[in-house]
């Protein structure tokens, strides 16, 4: 029930993108498509889990001092193990995603959730936080290339679903279309969200 | 290489291709340190500084190390050992050698180390297949063109704390909405070059 | 140090609604003349695309002062009005309604009332929203036409390809392709120097903006040029949307240095800005983005400008 309740609290109320507002970069970078946020998301997912659970499973014999280096080791072995990987198997969203792939490493999320949760946390908790986180990210990576790609290419996944006289907006897919487009989707988030006393 | 050459890289780098506003790189140092001009100027010096050594570094480490033995795949990892320690020791030279610079850029530079430009700076240096004096000045430029951002930026911000924004925008929101217009506006640069 | 900021940012003409009402009365009475000869020189659609601007500009102030529960005495001002008007200025003649419509309610919500509204904005919204039009639809918004709408190339595109320089009297008095409100150039120059009269706008953004063009399309070679001082000043300052950039769009309070030395500042800055990009960029005009990146810097500006006189920091 814990584990459940850490899982959802990553994907809602501790929302890395929308509510921690971390993670921005490959957030804005790459979500000009719907598919190319899912596979960023899904890649740093993979990442959160696979760090989560060795940090965590780690955490008695890393020293405490120079725990921060530690934590950079073990993201960058498994962000070069995930880049390995994509380009073997999905080379064309590899190369679309491009650096921000090996750029998972400095994505704040990752050694946030190393330093804030995994650290402190079983085994069990970690992998269920780093699932949460990493739906979390991969759900808001969605929501906002999802809209960029409707408004500025007139599809969702590459499937067109706009009216066939429709003349996409290519701002949204272009980079000012990503700061406004999350910034109003922020704002509209916050605006939904009953107001907390 | 021409010099010319040069100059494209260093005029790209910082109005066509600008760091911030159309490549996505420095977002949070960006959207996080610059409620005040005097912050982001001391970051964007830190930045510059630690951006171009970082390119050297990087590239010294690509092509006599890795490329040497054939580690290429060890590049991810590398690279940020390298800028990790990096920024350590820039930190610990510039507090030995003048306190009135430690004073000025200290409290930066810890951040810079998960700062994604100057990960992302090196990363495009050896994409590119730069030479060292080509991604020296892609390095300086790139850190350049973060520093005139988030300056500009600054600016704006400070004169918004006055601003009766609407609740559900205030903070990131408006932020992420003036980078937005910030970054419309350097669309005239293009096509400079 | 609050009351220091407060100084910068306080725009010293917004002291009532009053006065706000009446300068809004006299830009639009300023740039009436060049409007209607634009409904003469292009057709009928124009008068709409120019009505259009401006309902959607209402309409779209009310309905955000609504949405964020401010008073709606507000929309008397009159500034969503310009706003509107300036925007469907800045358009090509044959631009569809829908377009003008998108880009009439993005100018008052993206670039004015995300902000909170009138005297905040840090950008000339009419501006951004011709950015936003510009980036999406640039097929739209560079489909240029003469009379009766038949599609034409502004004299800048021309020049660019051909080198050719149209009549002086056709760039001064709008016989011409260009943007709805940036063609009758006398007019305009009319309505500006009414302004300056009125004491609406200060005089020195637009000599500034226009003279650092001339000087510097006079200078510098274009591309493909090698000779220096050789170019053509009087050919850049009658062409593009310099002289309603200079006079009705750079000039704007919020979005302007307050500072004496600043306003000279902003204009050079527009000035180096337009004639970089129409010698060296990509697009034949940079009037618009010169003057958005210079709003961008006006904080800066006024804080340095500002700064150092009153000597506090």
């Amino acid at each position: 029930m814990r584990n459940f309740r850490v899982l959802m609290s990553g994907i809602i109320d501790e929302n890395p993108t929308f509510r921690l507002l971390l993670g921005m970069c490959p957030t804005l970078a790459v979500s000009t498509a719907a598919f190319n946020g899912l596979g960023m998301g899904l890649a740093a997912t993979a990442v959160l889990l696979a760090s989560n659970v060795l940090i965590s499973l780690m955490k008695p014999v890393i020293p405490d001092k120079i725990r921060i280096p530690c934590y950079v080791v073990v993201i960058a072995t498994f962000v070069t193990m995930v880049d390995m990987v994509m380009g073997a198997f999905v080379p064309d969203l590899h190369s679309v995603l491009g650096i921000f792939i090996p750029l998972i490493v400095v994505n704040c999320i990752i050694l946030q959730r190393a330093e804030a949760f995994a650290s402190k946390n079983s085994v069990l908790s970690s992998a269920f936080d780093g699932i949460g986180m990493g739906l979390g990210f991969t759900l808001a990576l969605v929501a906002l290339s999802s809209v960029r790609e409707l408004l500025g290419a007139g599809s969702i996944f590459g499937v067109n679903i706009m009216w066939h006289s429709f003349e996409p907006m290519r701002l949204m897919v272009s980079p000012p279309g990503a700061f406004i487009g999350l910034g109003l989707i922020i704002g509209l988030i916050n605006t939904l969200r009953p107001k907390k006393a | 290489m021409s010099s010319s050459n040069l100059v494209v890289i260093f005029l790209s780098a910082i109005l066509i291709n600008n760091f911030v506003l159309s490549r996505f790189l420095g977002i949070c140092p960006f959207l996080g340190i610059s409620n005040k001009i005097e912050t982001a100027v001391g970051m964007s010096l830190a930045v510059i500084f630690v951006m171009t050594v970082a390119s050297l570094a990087t590239w010294v480490v690509q092509t006599y190390v890795l490329d040497l033995f054939g580690l290429g795949y060890l590049r991810t990892i590398a690279f940020i050992l390298v800028i990790a320690v990096l920024v350590q020791f820039v930190e610990m030279v510039i507090q030995k050698s003048s306190p009135t610079l430690y004073q000025a850029l200290g409290v930066y530079l810890p951040l810079i180390t998960t700062n994604c430009a100057v990960m992302g700076v090196t990363l495009i240096n050896m994409n590119e297949g730069y030479t060292l004096v080509q991604s020296l000045v892609n390095g300086f430029a790139a850190a350049v063109g973060f520093g005139l951002a988030i300056v500009i930026f600054a600016g704006i911000r400070e004169r918004l704390e006055l601003a009766d924004i609407p609740e559900a925008l205030q903070g990131f929101p408006i932020a992420l909405i003036t980078a937005g217009l910030l970054s419309i506006s350097f669309f005239g640069f293009q096509g400079l070059l | 140090m609050e009351i220091k900021r407060l100084a910068v940012s306080s725009s010293p003409h917004l002291h009532s609604g009053d006065s706000v009402q009446s300068a809004m009365l006299h830009v639009l009475i300023a740039l009436a003349p060049a409007a209607a000869f634009a409904v003469y020189h292009f057709g009928l659609h124009v008068l709409f695309v120019l009505l259009t601007g401006m309902a959607v500009a209402i309409a779209a102030e009310a309905l955000i002062l609504r949405l964020v529960k401010k008073p709606m005495t507000a929309i008397r001002d009159g500034s969503a009005a310009v706003t509107g008007l300036l925007l469907a200025m800045n358009l090509p003649a044959g631009i569809p309604l829908w377009t003008i419509t998108i880009g009439a309610g993005l100018a008052i919500g993206i670039g004015k009332h995300v902000f909170g509204g009138l005297g905040h904005n840090p950008f000339n919204p009419a501006l951004v929203a011709r950015a936003i039009l510009l980036v999406s639809w640039p097929e739209r918004m560079t489909a240029w036409v003469g009379p009766m709408l038949i599609s034409a190339a502004t004299p800048l595109s021309e020049f660019r390809t051909s080198r050719i320089v149209p009549a002086y009297g056709d760039l001064l008095f709008g016989f011409k392709a260009g943007s709805i409100g940036e063609i009758a150039v006398f007019l305009l120059l009319l309505g500006g120097a009414y302004l300056i009269y009125r004491r609406i706008i200060d005089w020195k953004i637009p000599v500034s903006f226009i003279g650092t063009v001339a000087l510097l399309t006079y200078i510098l070679p274009a591309r493909e040029q090698s000779s220096y001082f050789a170019g053509n000043p009087l050919f850049h300052v009658l062409s593009g949307g310099l002289v309603l950039g200079a006079f009705f769009m750079a000039t704007d309070w919020t979005t302007s240095p307050v500072t004496k030395r600043g306003r000279v500042i902003m204009g050079v800055g527009c000035g180096i800005l337009t004639s970089v990009i129409r010698l060296y960029g990509g697009m034949p005009e940079g009037v618009s983005y010169a003057i958005l990146i210079m709003n961008g810097l006006t904080p800066l500006i006024d804080r340095y400008t500002l700064g150092s006189r009153s000597g506090a920091r």
